[in-house]
């Protein structure tokens, strides 16, 4: 396994945690990982985004211009990140708020109301685990149960009451990928 | 021992604490604020002492008055705030006292960006401030070297007396990756008869870097070149990936050295023969390794985060015996793999078409 995967979207919406999930499991399921963060002077508003790599062997380069997996949380993010998925590889599509749709007929796009799902879970800055469970569905990098772990280990403090919702956004995330392919 | 996860930034710190850091002294400038902000809460635990210095000249000099006292010292900071202490490196070095200076470069020159460069070679590798005078520069590419050299370079500042520098960039700094971080023993260091300890019942310590009058400046410049030559002899360290058949060997350090590790790979999954060597020690440099190296090779292909820097030594290690290509980006670019693999297969396309 080699798959380097990028999660952007707007400052806030919590793509560099998401990362950080998804690379705690894959070092939790013995996987080679690194995450690597674009630092800026960036806050909520602006971008935010992580390249997460998990691998079987050593990992070189933790950057890289055609990653296996997107996950597009805003119009921008989709404008970038589109074109640059490896052919066979996979991009998830916040919905809620990205209207364009891709024409790559050489990856599978999924698209995820991620947003709406949250506002329905009563927070929507829950978008992004909702994201996440849909990647973890359909691509299975990394197991469901290993995303739990890493979200009780890694949720600060002051958000562990949140690691119910948590777990609950990573299955409806799940869920929309299960009605798709149930067509 | 379990792997963690962690930050760059606090990995380097976290080892610097393990190495016995007794002192801490900085000032914050990005990317590698977390450093100092991991040492602020671990330093205090532990009764050693933090201090946040009003500039990076201050906080230099701190470290310079630490290192007279026999502590294990250290501060941290990126290109610009390298910049402004080397007044203070060149003294510390005079004196010849131990200190372990990171510095976590970022694009330059000026303020300069924020992102990962590597344009401070120049000035880490061959003195840097006034004087006649060169530190050891271990360059770094995971985090687990990080945490390793970190370790290594206090022991290296003890033994030459000296200090002895870390070259990273802003993403060794920003990076999250496994590491295992050793248990050390108190660290054993060498006796210290010169430290400014108070000089009760034995005669006191001098520690100057001022030598009014010839003679015995020239003296101290011929022991400092000494130590240099011993450190030359004993310190050199590298690495080597897929040398074996190669007809192109990138040379790159750092980040630069991982991004190409992952476009010889690639290079070699196409059939072009291509390895890596990765200097460790960009102070002592290995221009013998590299020398042999390359004469089993038909093309190097220099790469940086900078205008081309390391090139020189690349140059005067081979002699231009054979054709030295060049790519770099500067700035804070950092180029993919696919873009390093471009220039490979650029050197490799004539070759190949030969056969």
């Amino acid at each position: 396994m080699h798959e380097q995967i990028i999660i952007s979207g707007f400052g806030g919406q919590g793509a560099l945690f998401a990362g950080q999930v998804l690379t705690y499991a894959g070092l939790k399921e013995g996987r080679n990982v690194t995450w690597l963060p674009s630092y800026g002077p960036e806050m909520r508003g602006g971008t935010a985004r992580c390249t997460v790599t998990l691998s079987d062997e050593p990992i070189g380069s933790p950057i890289t211009d055609s990653p296996t997996v997107v996950i597009a949380m805003n119009p921008p993010s989709m404008e970038m990140f589109e074109p640059r998925v490896k052919p066979g590889g996979f991009l998830f599509v916040n919905s809620s708020i990205v209207s364009t749709d891709s024409t790559r007929k050489d990856i599978t796009t999924i698209q995820v109301p991620a947003n709406d799902i949250a506002e329905e879970l009563g927070n929507e800055r829950m978008a992004n685990m909702v994201l996440l469970g849909a990647l973890i569905r359909a691509t299975g990098v990394i197991s469901m149960k290993s995303a739990t772990v890493a979200l009780e280990e890694n949720l600060p403090e002051r958000r562990r009451h949140l690691l119910p919702l948590n777990e609950k956004a990573l299955r409806q995330g799940a869920e929309v990928v299960e009605k798709v392919a149930r067509g | 021992m379990a792997k963690i996860l962690m930050k760059g930034n606090e990995a380097i710190a976290e080892a610097a604490i393990r190495a016995g850091c007794q002192a801490y002294f900085g000032y914050p400038i990005t990317p590698q604020t977390e450093l100092l902000e991991y040492m602020s809460r671990r330093m205090v635990e532990l009764g050693r002492v933090f201090l946040q210095a009003e500039s990076e000249l201050s906080a230099i000099n701190m470290v310079y008055g630490a290192a007279c006292a026999g502590a294990r010292v250290m501060t941290s900071t990126s290109s610009p705030g390298f910049s402004l202490m080397q007044e203070g490196i060149s003294y510390i070095v005079c004196s010849e006292v131990p200190a372990v200076v990171i510095n976590v470069m970022r694009g330059g020159p000026g303020l300069g960006n924020i992102q990962p460069a590597q344009g401070d070679y120049f000035q880490m590798t061959k003195g840097g401030g006034h004087g006649d005078y060169n530190v050891i520069v271990l360059a770094p590419t995971t985090l687990q070297e990080a945490i390793d050299l970190t370790i290594l370079a206090f022991d290296l500042a003890d033994k030459y007396r000296s200090l002895v520098t870390i070259i990273a960039d802003g993403m060794i700094g920003q990076i999250m990756e496994p590491v295992e971080l050793p248990e050390i023993e108190p660290p054993q260091r060498p006796e210290q008869p010169w430290a400014l300890t108070g000089a009760k019942g034995r005669e006191k310590n001098i520690i100057t870097s001022l030598y009014l009058g010839g003679l015995p400046l020239e003296k101290v410049n011929l022991r400092l070149q000494e130590t240099l030559e011993e450190i030359k002899g004993n310190e050199v360290r590298y690495a080597e990936y897929m040398l074996e058949g190669a007809e192109i060997v990138v040379v790159a350090y750092g980040t630069a050295g991982r991004i190409a590790q992952t476009a010889i790979k690639e290079a070699r999954e196409e059939g072009i023969p291509a390895g890596l060597f990765r200097p460790i020690t960009m102070f002592p440099f290995p221009y013998d390794r590299l020398d042999e190296v390359a004469k089993g090779v038909e093309h190097l292909l220099v790469f940086e985060l900078n205008a081309g820097q390391m090139l020189e030594d690349v140059h005067l290690a081979t002699r231009d015996r054979l054709p030295i290509h060049f790519y770099g980006k500067m700035g804070g670019v950092v180029p993919s793999p696919a873009e390093v693999l471009a220039e490979i297969e650029k050197i490799a396309s004539p070759q190949r078409g030969e056969r």
